[in-house]
């Protein structure tokens, strides 16, 4: 088996490990839109969807068969070249971005040394989508959701970025390998513990650069329909459907791996003995990312939309010098070794 | 080093098709996307110059922060083409005359007699292992700690004055204030109960769906 592996071409290889990765993700994307119907059921005291298939488990299928079948409206006055390109251009980096995933110890596709810089730097391009979808509709509630989207994303992106600066800080590499071995230990060891604004910063810039509710003004259905992609339809809406839920998944694979330790186990090594399930492994990693993508449903059905002004106050006054003051401390932390994070 | 220089034509001819689209398109939105390409298009040859960390922060900031920013205020332009475009033939001599001093400029100084190998050899490969991120702050913060510190304090400054140019009291708009918001407590900072007797409401308003209130008053 290892043979036929090496003996392929470099390129069928990787062609294979994209494969590898993708396809599970689009998976996980398709049920993660059955699991938030069905848990915003539950906690509404709903059933959520039961016709389609066992408990409804069919009901993704069913919905991808709908929309394929649809009919892709395109404007009159669109820009159509833009238009169509705009869902391209919002799914694109989600899916690019998990070429420097480590879902287990050098288990990774590209290990590259700027890692953390690549997978900012593509969150950053996923805006794109959105500005374009608003703006080739040539529709007046399209362009006010781009609008709100951007002026968000860019207030966001910095409390983000700041928060993965301290991170690298921490664990004094850029390599997301290197981030999960820098967190070595137990529970406590993990980089959520002494970076706990920035963690906090974290997961609520994420929710906000996903448009997730209750940052979702972008689509905000009670004020502007459904904002950018209020002219989309078919697949062409489909695809900007997937690429949200694919953003919120690589967010909360990105808190699992940055701040919870990724693949690590919460017990002391001492602890675990020979049970593979207690040892460091792809399942804790799958573990943590499932209780984030959890949490993403959580908020959304919990809190109430945030005003826009409140979303920008949140932004740009609390959470930004949030970021610099923690950075600062953190920088203190590693510069004088505080243990039992920087002991060694 | 065949796949290396085919992907460096490749990029380096989406940077100049790129660039070309940005002079030449009519709508600025398209032009501010073509521009994103270039950017794109650059990162992609200095990654290729084993310069990924100049790369990806260019991606990061230029791309994904700058050009959004200009895409949202050109979004919201209305830009009138055809005026744009009316002294295009009458300008064009003295637009050509500049444009080609400033080409033979630079190709004085950047030409190929002043590049090349024989000028510069080839430097030999990092490898794998070398770290971008970490030379470039060695010597960021070593060497050049002055410069950086001077470019530094030059930024501050203009955030500095960015802010102070946009920021104006109006004290005839009504805002919140969160922190008093969150301040307030249950009980009698919250509302304001007001015991008042019932008033007299006149017969003719009660029970009549169709009166006018307005006119009875």
């Amino acid at each position: 088996m290892i043979e036929l592996w090496n003996a392929l071409p470099l390129v069928i290889q990787i062609l294979l490990k994209i494969t590898a990765i993708l396809l599970p993700l689009l998976a996980m994307v398709a049920y993660y839109t059955y699991a938030e119907r069905k848990i915003i059921g539950y906690i509404q005291v709903r059933i959520g969807p039961n016709r389609v298939g066992w408990r409804g488990l069919l009901q993704p299928i069913a919905d991808a068969l709908k929309l394929m079948m649809k009919e892709i409206i395109i404007p009159t006055k669109a820009d159509k070249t833009l238009f169509l390109l705009a869902p391209m251009i919002a799914i694109a980096p989600a899916m690019a971005a998990w070429a420097v995933f480590p879902f287990d110890e050098g288990l990774v596709l590209a290990d590259i040394n700027a890692g953390l810089l690549y997978v900012l730097a593509l969150s950053s391009l996923g805006v794109y989508g959105i500005i374009i979808a608003g703006w080739a509709s040539n529709s007046r509630y399209a362009l006010l959701g781009a609008m709100r989207s951007a002026a968000q994303i860019v207030a966001y992106e910095i409390a983000m970025g700041f928060a993965l600066v301290g991170v690298l800080v921490a664990a004094g590499s850029l390599n997301l390998g290197v981030i999960v071995e820098a967190q070595q230990g137990n529970l406590l060891t993990w980089f959520w513990l002494p970076l706990l604004p920035l963690f906090g910063v974290y997961l609520i810039s994420g929710v906000a650069e996903t448009n997730r509710a209750p940052f979702d003004v972008a689509e905000g259905e009670s004020e502007i329909v459904a904002g950018f992609h209020v002219e989309y339809s078919g697949m062409a809406f489909a695809v900007f459907f997937l690429a949200e839920y694919a953003n919120m998944i690589l967010i909360a694979a990105l808190t699992a791996l940055l701040f919870m330790g990724g693949w690590l186990s919460p017990l002391p090594q001492a602890w675990t003995g020979d049970l593979w399930i207690l040892q460091d492994g792809f399942h804790w990693l799958l573990l943590k990312t499932f209780f984030f993508m959890f949490v993403f449903l959580w908020l959304r059905a919990t809190f109430p939309r945030y005003r826009y002004d409140q979303i920008m106050r949140l932004g740009w006054k609390v959470f930004i010098p949030i970021t610099i003051v923690w950075i600062l401390v953190v920088a203190l932390a590693v510069v004088y070794r505080l243990p039992p994070w920087w002991s060694a | 080093m065949g796949f290396e220089k085919f992907l460096f034509y490749v990029f380096a001819l989406i940077t100049l098709w790129a660039s070309g689209m940005v002079i030449t398109r009519k709508n600025p939105v398209h032009s501010v996307l073509f521009l994103v390409l270039a950017f794109v298009g650059s990162a992609a040859l200095w990654v290729l110059l084993e310069a990924e960390f100049l790369g990806i922060v260019l991606v990061l900031v230029y791309v994904g922060a700058v050009m959004v920013l200009f895409l949202f205020v050109v979004m919201m332009l209305d830009v009138d083409i055809a005026t744009l475009r009316a002294g295009f033939i009458s300008y064009l001599p003295v637009g050509i005359l500049i444009a080609s001093v400033m080409a033979a400029e630079i190709f004085l100084i950047v030409g190929p007699s002043n590049f090349g190998l024989d000028a510069f050899p080839a430097p030999a490969p990092a490898g794998p292992d070398a770290t971008n991120a970490a030379d470039l702050g060695r010597v960021l913060y070593t060497v050049y700690l002055y410069p950086v510190e001077i470019a530094a304090v030059i930024l501050l400054v203009a955030i500095v004055a960015a802010i102070r140019l946009t920021l104006r009291r109006r004290p005839d708009t009504k805002y919140v204030d969160p922190s008093r918001q969150v301040r307030v407590k249950k009980g009698p900072g919250r509302v304001r109960l007001v015991k008042m007797a019932a008033e007299d409401v006149a017969p003719a308003t009660v029970g009549g769906a169709d009166s006018n209130v307005g006119e009875n008053s």
